[in-house]
């Protein structure tokens, strides 16, 4: 018979699609491990000069200096120390404006402050660099004498704004979809809206709050300008916001645009430093997928 | 043959009126509109204390959005405007000085389809005493004597504080919503077609707690199934078009319907 003989896999426009949509995202899947192999070769390079126990445990990142040390322990402080002021700042006002979208915004204005804070989002990060340096900067020394000109508090403030729409606009998408018929049932029981929001809504939407403010973490760990500009370019081990330090993402500009002869011992740290930040926002991924999985809440 | 226009003007056929002593609510010429659209013509009726009254009624004849009126639900649609009085304890829960959560602790709800809180069973129920400031023993008391009186106890007892709401039966978790309405002893419970997403023994289960209800509670019940109200309600309303055509005692209404269009509908003529 004549329908028997026609197989769906067969059909030549099936085909084609199938093999053209394959080849595509298998570029995206070949350019990611490509960029992992070719880490991996001058790490390796990195590994067969200075020991692991070296880059773990020693207190100074100075690649340059007449006795070298490679502690990758300072650049991880001062990404740490960075990353920890930009989420205080982050955290509270992007989950407050979350709240305010999902349950309190018209339906008119919601997606105007949503449009707005993805405007501020595209603001191109050199530009919070020298607003941080340039304003902020001045206007803390104001207020603490001994602040250095180049320190983590004023670029950690400046990128905790600059995350905010990460925080804010996930998190409310996250509350906007919990069901009606369950904010329903709570104004039903006599809630106000406040006890709404706090009460049912966040608790039922945990699992992408969470998601959205890993996000914005990775987003602060890997943000290169703002910290290159505003925090300095001095490694040092400290977690004090008034000292001049250097973050991974601001050693590795300092070193890319610096002038280390390829082949260098600091060189290949370049690609070390490189790959411990690849490895850090691969476990965010992972354990905010990890998050997600968990805590996710079926509603039916 | 079934037309706003024929009913525009229509007087409410009345078969034994409720008093105004019998009354728990007493709703006053209401008119509803949603935006431009009236959704609600000049309804007058009466809610006895301690009986069972249905709202029937074919898709979109306003029988959900009158009960919705009784708390002021519809207050969270945008664009709701309400005239007239919905009397309950002799006030008026449409003046403006009195406040709609107020209203809305003492009535309860439960929905059409079940909305348990993806929470825990225990917390489910605690949700509403939770807002009313019970805490510790009490707490734990009215929450077991909630899941007691919505016939659930027996199957939940040795998991209730731990398992999640949202992994029980659709039966179970609309027993579990009538639990957590009751649990705040409201005077009022009114309840939107419970049953219209359960299967028939599922239904029977509530149906039956329903009845039982009727000591401690008055419920008024929407449902578009007329075999339900038959079966469950002292009193029965027919609504057409957002006006209030027929009430009664449940009997009379299906046996003996004053109103065409009542007996229309109850012998399935349309609808």
């Amino acid at each position: 018979m004549e329908i028997l003989k026609q197989r769906p896999s067969r059909n030549p426009k099936e085909v084609l699609t199938f093999v053209l949509l394959v080849s595509l995202s298998s570029v995206t899947l070949l350019t990611t491990l490509g960029v992992i192999l070719s880490l991996v070769g001058d790490v390796v390079q990195f590994f067969r000069r200075v020991p692991l126990l070296e880059f773990l445990l020693a207190p100074e990142w100075t690649p340059l200096f007449a006795e070298p040390r490679y502690g990758i322990a300072p650049l991880i402080a001062g990404t740490f120390l960075v990353t920890a002021i930009a989420l205080l700042v982050a955290i509270p006002l992007g989950l407050s404006l979350a709240i305010y979208l999902a349950e309190y915004a018209s339906g008119s204005t919601r997606p105007r402050i949503k449009g707005t804070l993805e405007l501020f989002e595209g603001i191109p990060t050199v530009v919070f660099g020298y607003f941080a340096l340039l304003f902020v900067t001045p206007l803390l020394q104001w207020a603490i004498p001994d602040l250095n000109i180049f320190n983590p508090l004023s670029a950690g403030l400046v990128m905790g704004f600059a995350i905010i729409p990460y925080v804010s606009n996930v998190a409310a998408d996250a509350m906007e979809s919990v069901p009606r018929s369950i904010r329903e049932a709570a104004y039903a029981l006599g809630a106000r809206p406040y006890e709404v929001a706090l009460r049912v809504v966040f608790p039922a939407a945990i699992s992408g709050i969470i998601a959205a403010i890993i996000l914005a973490t990775s987003r602060a760990i890997g943000e290169t300008m703002i910290v290159a500009i505003a925090a300095g370019q001095r490694p040092t081990l400290t977690l004090d916001p008034r000292e001049t330090i250097a973050t991974m993402t601001s050693y590795i500009v300092q070193a890319a645009t610096g002038d280390q002869p390829t082949g260098s011992t600091a060189f290949y740290a370049l690609f070390a430093v490189g790959f411990t930040l690849f490895l850090l926002t691969l476990l965010l991924n992972i354990l905010a997928q990890w998050v997600v999985e968990r805590y996710r809440e079926r509603y039916e | 043959m079934v037309s706003l226009e024929l009913l525009k003007d229509h007087e409410t056929v009345r078969s034994a009126p409720v008093t105004e002593a019998e009354a728990l609510v007493d709703v006053r010429r209401l008119n509803l509109w949603y935006g431009k659209k009236q959704a609600l013509y000049d309804i007058s009726v009466r809610f006895p204390r301690n009986q069972i009254t249905a709202i029937i009624g074919p898709s979109g004849c306003g029988k959900s959005t009158l009960l919705r009126s009784l708390n002021r639900m519809n207050d969270l649609v945008p664009g709701v405007r309400v005239e007239g009085e919905v009397l309950y304890e002799g006030v008026n829960i449409y003046d403006p000085r009195v406040d709609p959560v107020a209203v809305r602790r003492q009535i309860g709800m439960v929905f059409q389809k079940p909305n348990p809180f993806p929470k825990t069973i225990f917390e489910n129920v605690a949700f509403g005493l939770r807002l009313m400031g019970f805490k510790g023993s009490e707490l734990e008391d009215r929450v077991v004597e909630a899941l007691k009186r919505a016939a659930l106890w027996n199957e939940v007892q040795d998991r209730f504080r731990k398992e999640s709401g949202l992994r029980l039966s659709g039966g179970q978790q609309q027993r579990l919503c009538i639990a957590r309405a009751i649990a705040v002893e409201p005077p009022l419970l009114l309840m939107d077609e419970p049953t219209s997403a359960l299967d028939p023994i599922a239904t029977q289960a509530i149906e039956d707690l329903i009845t039982g209800l009727k000591q401690h509670y008055t419920v008024v019940i929407v449902t578009h199934n007329m075999q339900q109200a038959a079966r469950v309600s002292d009193r029965t309303l027919f609504m057409h078009l957002g006006v209030l055509v027929e009430e009664g005692p449940t009997e009379l209404i299906f046996t003996k319907p004053k109103h065409p269009y009542t007996e229309a509908y109850i012998t399935g003529r349309f609808g």
